[in-house]
């Protein structure tokens, strides 16, 4: 696509000249203001803050790389990455499993699929804090799940991985998947809608089975959307807080911290901001290392087709 | 994809399709069974809660639930109801939303039309603020929103929720924009049509998809946010979702299941409503956020 447009206007020459030719960046120019300032600003800012004695308060005196050892050196942001690490294996692996399965199943030329799609997806536009809350109510043991599994006659089921420390991390996992597996199932229809059907007819004429023609053909050829999917649910992983806050309130104790969490406390309850921003910076470190190189891969690729 | 429709269906044929069918609505019943849960305990009574279970339907629906939630239920100290929230939730996103679109498209429209020399590496860097973890952002934005006289008000969280909703408009409409044919642009150039007159004119009414894609994809994110809001306004001017996480965590001598999942309704509605109105494109946003255009 051609990027070059004439611009007539520019010949009347003078103030309006002036302005015909830079009016575009000056309409350009808040939005990078904006993201200068409250973006990149901000995290110099708070870069700089992990590096100071800012308690209660934000404060400007340099205290070197103390709160970074003292984040470490913490038993909770210890369990806060043990956390992501099993939600964030746990959440990504189930989540695009079920909606590989979701979408493969779909795509058989399924009687009302728009329903059975809509149903799939709806939990994708509610808030991660009504989702938190619901399941909260689903799976508290005293009258949840349990009693349910009690009333239809299995006695002794127990299910109260929701206030034992060693499981409530997977309840996060349920409740993270059911949210966004419709998603994933989206994305994937989409992938699989788009395969050619000229490659497909040929390998079934080679003989091949349906199974082997998904798995050896249309995978292969869905990459793309492999990658997208596992950036986007990584990036909800790492940001994941409104969830674990309604769910479990990061308990019991701390056994539901994730980093998201730890930095929320340490910031506003705890007085320490200095933690708290090295604990964001870690954060960004994190999702950079996953989102830089996407991104450039996704811009330099739109940039190839453009040429 | 390829199995046959129509005609003779071989009996192992018919077995997969069967066992294919069980499957989708087993499915089909594990997705909506919270929303069910959410549904039907608001409308027991706190006996019949305890004395059934979560799926049992009401025997005897009620709605005091909702009228508890909208008008007495207890948001922390104040026992008025969330209806306050639910409104303030409306002022936020509606200025947040309509603000960001329009930014976003004029952008959009700058980065594709009107390229400059950098152009390319300005859009990277306005898209890298869509991915930052927000938690790197809150203790600068609180002190800014401090000294600007913002704090715990609903200005201050359309400015938040603009700030941070641009690169996402901006991506889409760029996206969208770059498809746009330029000989229409340039043929209207020709004519003496300058910089807004070519946007008025031929860019935006041709825009209606892309614009709803974006007022869904913002709407929804502004409403479901929590971290902005229970970081910059958990009091009088909190949004609908932290009322909510308040509502269940306020400690009253019975908890009060029915009242909550009430208010998880009502939290929930806007945007539910928004889906299962505009479901295809809701669902275009969310795959042109993964960034694919």
């Amino acid at each position: 696509m051609s990027s070059h447009i004439d611009r007539p206007a520019a010949t009347r020459g003078g103030v309006l000249g002036w302005l015909q030719i830079h009016l575009p960046k000056i309409v350009l120019s808040p939005t990078l203001a904006i993201t200068g300032v409250f973006v990149y600003g901000f995290i110099i800012w708070t870069t700089y803050l992990s590096f100071t004695k800012s308690r209660m308060f934000p404060v400007t005196k340099w205290e070197g790389i103390s709160p970074h050892v003292k984040l470490w050196a913490n038993p909770v942001w210890e369990k806060a990455l043990e956390n992501l690490a099993i939600f964030g294996i746990l959440y990504i692996g189930i989540a695009t499993v079920v909606g590989l399965i979701l979408a493969v199943m779909l795509d058989q030329r399924i009687r009302q699929e728009g329903v059975i799609r809509t149903i799939y997806l709806y939990p994708m536009a509610l808030s991660f804090i009504v989702t938190g809350t619901v399941w909260k109510w689903m799976l508290n043991p005293g009258l949840g799940l349990e009693k349910l599994m009690h009333d239809f006659g299995w006695a002794s089921f127990k299910f109260d991985w929701i206030v034992n420390s060693d499981m409530a991390i997977y309840t996060v996992v349920i409740a993270g998947v059911w949210q966004s597996s419709g998603f994933v199932m989206a994305m994937f229809l989409a992938g699989l809608r788009a395969v050619d059907d000229e490659i497909i007819k040929a390998a079934s004429i080679d003989g091949a089975s349906q199974p082997i023609i998904y798995w050896k053909v249309i995978f292969p050829l869905m990459r793309p959307i492999f990658l997208s999917s596992f950036v986007v649910l990584s990036h909800l992983a790492i940001k994941s807080y409104d969830l674990v806050i309604a769910l479990t309130g990061g308990g019991p104790g701390y056994s539901t911290a994730l980093p998201a969490t730890f930095m929320y406390s340490q910031t506003f309850t705890r007085n320490h901001i200095d933690i708290g921003s090295a604990s964001a910076v870690m954060m960004l470190i994190t999702v950079a290392a996953i989102m830089v190189p996407y991104l450039y891969s996704e811009l330099k690729a739109q940039k190839g087709v453009r040429q | 994809m390829s199995i046959q429709v129509g005609g003779q269906l071989s009996s192992t044929q018919k077995f997969w399709r069967f066992v294919l069918y069980t499957l989708l609505i087993v499915f089909a019943f594990v997705y909506m069974a919270p929303l069910y849960v959410m549904v039907v305990t608001s409308l027991k009574s706190l006996d019949e809660i305890r004395g059934g279970n979560l799926m049992m339907p009401p025997l005897d629906p009620t709605f005091d639930a909702w009228v508890k939630s909208w008008s007495y239920a207890c948001v922390g100290v104040e026992c008025t109801g969330i209806n306050k929230y639910f409104f303030n939730s409306f002022k936020m996103a509606i200025p947040a939303v309509a603000i960001s679109t329009f930014m976003g498209a004029v952008n959009g429209y700058v980065l594709t039309k009107w390229r400059f020399k950098g152009a390319d590496i300005f859009f990277g860097l306005i898209l890298f603020g869509c991915f930052i973890p927000f938690q790197i952002v809150l203790v600068p934005m609180a002190t800014i929103l401090g000294k600007l006289g913002l704090a715990q008000t609903t200005p201050g969280l359309v400015l938040v929720h603009v700030t941070y909703g641009l690169c996402f408009t901006t991506l889409f409409f760029r996206n969208y924009y770059q498809a746009f044919p330029d000989e229409l642009i340039k043929a209207a150039k020709l004519d003496g049509a300058g910089f807004f007159r070519v946007f008025w004119r031929i860019l935006l009414p041709n825009s209606l998809p892309i614009i709803v894609v974006t007022v869904i994809w913002q709407f929804t994110n502004v409403w479901n946010d929590f971290l902005f809001g229970a970081s910059f306004a958990s009091g009088d001017a909190a949004p609908m979702t932290v009322a909510l996480n308040n509502v269940v965590n306020t400690s009253t001598s019975v908890k009060e299941y029915n009242v909550d999942m009430a208010t998880a309704i009502y939290a929930a509605l806007p945007t539910l409503l928004v889906y299962v109105l505009a479901g295809r494109y809701f669902v275009r946003g969310l795959m042109a956020g993964a960034v694919k255009g």
